[in-house]
């Protein structure tokens, strides 16, 4: 049981912190609830319909096609995290200040609420196929699952708590600062995803090149363990990263900045009469 | 600018395919364990790991400083690819029994 517990705890809480960053840049959006919802409801199809194809999955590309995914689900991530990021560096100023103004509960107009559910969808979909196949592998050993279910529920049950709590501590910052906050949070998640989706490339024969470890900082702060879970979830900290990781993180990041600053009203027409 | 911009990529993902072929490995998971338990690879080389679940269940591949996390469903093959390793022992583990599934490669 405690075993199951763990896995299912592991897989939540690195979804649950995705949809917390996403709930707390998205707080005073009007069916935010519904778009995030629907995101973790297609999130949990699809990565049922994963495991279901998980063999067919596994053989393709010469058993490379489940790294190929993953690296295909986490750049797909990374895209449309940029989108939100560009857009709210149009919009965001506006949006503050009407918050500031009527308080909390405004529309925030058209927020890119389709990208944030994908992100949404695509965290699920990645920890979940890894859960349901769990699960079946128990049901299909047909052990005393019962006790391993249970393990399932309450591994759930405190992943969603974590995330919960650290979405509570997100919304308690001040409106004013919270759209920087969650806009630093959201580059560090895609950066972290961008090194992650490297490293599937890698581990696929796609890309072959700058795979050196550059440090091991295991033995002070594991990966494994739940500190480093959560940073690996949250910034894509990586106790042993490659050459190559470190590029797409850095790049990342740069990317971001560069959309955001492109982006920004006043610049981009400072832009357009250079 | 876009279609210069998409010959180099189009350039580098071919420069990326054209990689030595690794060195390739067998290994199995029987009865949620690893056989064999012990692979000796060459340092300092691309290496490929064939590993074949025999078992019913799905099996996770794990290993942090392999930099390895591969589901390996019931009844079916994946391929693992790691390296370039400095010599020294790297242990691995299937994250759905990890009380009987540990292995370890040992580059050299």
């Amino acid at each position: 049981m405690f075993g199951a517990l763990i896995i299912v705890f592991r897989e939540v809480i690195e979804a649950g912190l995705i949809i917390g960053i996403v709930l707390a840049a998205t707080r005073g959006v009007n069916g935010r609830g519904r778009w995030v919802a629907t995101g973790i409801l297609a999130g949990t199809l699809a990565a049922g319909i994963v495991a279901l194809f998980a063999e067919a999955i596994a053989n393709a590309f010469e058993g490379s096609g489940q790294e190929l995914l993953n690296a295909g689900v986490l750049g797909t991530a990374v895209v449309m995290l940029m989108w939100h990021a560009a857009w709210m560096a149009r919009h965001g100023r506006e949006m503050a200040i009407e918050m500031a103004a009527v308080g909390a509960a405004v529309t925030a107009g058209k927020r890119p609420m389709t990208a944030l559910a994908m992100v949404v969808g695509l965290a699920v979909l990645r920890e979940g196929a890894e859960v349901v196949l769990f699960l079946y592998g128990i049901l299909a050993s047909g052990t005393s699952s019962s006790s391993l279910f249970v393990g399932a529920a309450l591994g759930l049950a405190a992943g969603a708590a974590l995330s919960a709590l650290m979405y509570y501590g997100l919304v308690s910052i001040p409106a004013r600062h919270i759209f920087t906050v969650t806009a630093v949070l959201i580059a560090l998640l895609a950066a972290g995803m961008a090194a992650q989706a490297v490293q599937y490339l890698d581990a696929a024969g796609a890309i072959n090149v700058l795979g050196t470890q550059l440090w091991d900082s295991s033995p002070w702060l594991p990966q494994d363990g739940i500190v480093g879970r959560m940073l690996h979830a949250l910034i894509g900290y990586t106790d042993r990263p490659t050459e190559l990781q470190l590029v797409a993180y850095f790049a990342t990041l740069a990317a971001m900045a560069a959309l955001t600053w492109l982006s920004t009203p006043a610049r981009a027409a400072h832009a357009r009469v250079v | 600018m876009r279609g210069q911009l998409f010959a180099i990529v189009l350039a580098a993902l071919g420069m990326a395919s054209v990689h030595a072929v690794a060195q390739e490995f067998n290994l199995a998971i029987r009865n949620h364990k690893f056989e064999p338990a012990e692979i000796r690879v060459p340092a300092g080389k691309r290496v490929s790991i064939q590993v074949t679940n025999e078992d019913a269940s799905a099996e996770e591949f794990e290993s942090p400083s392999l930099k390895v996390e591969k589901v390996i469903p019931g009844k079916s093959k994946g391929v693992v690819r790691i390296g370039p390793l400095t010599p020294g022992r790297y242990e691995f583990f299937g994250d759905f029994h990890a009380d009987t599934a540990k292995g370890v490669v040992i580059a050299e």
